[in-house]
């Protein structure tokens, strides 16, 4: 089972992390705004995540932690 | 298991790079092979004038500001001074190709043994979206505003190839970071320079062509795509020089 930690508060909003998952885990949040005025990154879809990091390889702030 | 965390030798701020910038994704992959060379104590980083005039901050070993272009110079003193220090520069294009220029090619031509991280994305970010040395024919920026006009302008130019006419520099290579799989290329390269430098071999340089979103007027997914479409066609990817390597394969 797959953990994904995400340190929202540095998120940019950016979308890459969205485009590179291939199982469409991630989605930037319609409703949350984090204290940079951006919309982060959050996982709806937890259940589908095999772990492999392609979102964090782009992630060009850093913020996810991936655990397998 | 951890199978993905921030590397040690990144300090634990925020980027002041704009979304999607891949400024963020090159200074990660520094810091991890940083961390994988185990030399974060001995490595001495030359951040440059530009968009990454602040990469001392977020890098956790030592780092030195340099005059704008003068990057490797400052690196050849400091390494000079005391060998036992891997000595990298973090440059964009601005920096090394157009006022740095002197500096980077006397580096090569003397064999130095520092690293040259050098992000192209073709234009001047920090400023505004100047044209830079590397813009491409035809691209639109603030001082080209109908495109670049190569007849008045003269042509990007293609720093992988200039240096690889030198004898000097050890190795010189053409990465990109627009997917998972150039970032994973882009990390062996970045990872062979600085080992290049821990065994004593000389000047190795890692052109990043990277991308700009705010300044080309994109989207991060479309300034990406744009790279593919745009960007490599002028500046392919490849390996332009590996003088040990090549002679390895000939034994």
């Amino acid at each position: 089972m797959a953990k994904l930690t995400f340190k929202t508060d540095y998120c940019k909003g950016c979308g890459l992390c969205v485009d590179a998952c291939p199982k469409k885990v991630l989605r930037l949040s319609p409703d949350k705004i984090n204290p940079k005025g951006h919309h982060p990154v959050e996982a709806v879809n937890m259940d589908a995540c095999i772990g492999c990091a392609f979102c964090a390889t782009m992630c060009p702030d850093c913020i996810i932690e991936v655990e397998r | 298991m951890t199978v993905f965390k921030k590397p040690h030798a990144l300090t634990d701020v925020p980027m002041h790079y704009c979304p999607g910038c891949t400024h963020g994704i090159v200074h990660r992959l520094v810091a991890e092979v940083i961390d994988e060379l185990g030399i974060e104590g001995t490595t001495i980083g030359i951040a440059p004038v530009g968009c990454s005039v602040m990469a001392y901050n977020y890098f956790n070993c030592d780092m030195i500001e340099a005059a704008h272009g003068r990057a490797p110079a400052v690196a050849t003193g400091v390494k000079r001074a005391d060998p036992s220090n891997i000595v990298f520069t973090y440059q964009g294009d601005g920096d090394l190709a157009s006022i740095g220029m002197a500096e980077t090619v006397h580096a090569a031509a003397r064999n130095e043994n520092i690293t040259v991280i050098f992000i192209n994305n073709a234009i001047y970010g920090m400023t505004g979206g100047q044209m830079a040395p590397t813009s491409l024919p035809g691209q639109v920026t603030q001082t080209s505003p109908y495109g670049r006009d190569v007849n008045h302008c003269g042509y990007p130019i293609r720093v992988c190839e200039l240096l690889s006419e030198l004898e000097g520099p050890e190795y010189l290579a053409r990465v990109t970071v627009n997917s998972v799989k150039n970032v994973n290329n882009a990390k062996k390269a970045i990872k062979k320079a600085f080992q290049n430098q821990v065994e004593g071999k000389g000047f190795s340089l890692v052109e990043v062509v990277s991308s700009c979103p705010t300044n080309w007027g994109m989207t991060p997914k479309q300034a990406l795509e744009w790279i593919d479409e745009k960007m490599l066609p002028y500046y392919p990817l490849g390996v332009y020089k590996d003088r040990s390597g090549s002679q390895e394969a000939q034994k």
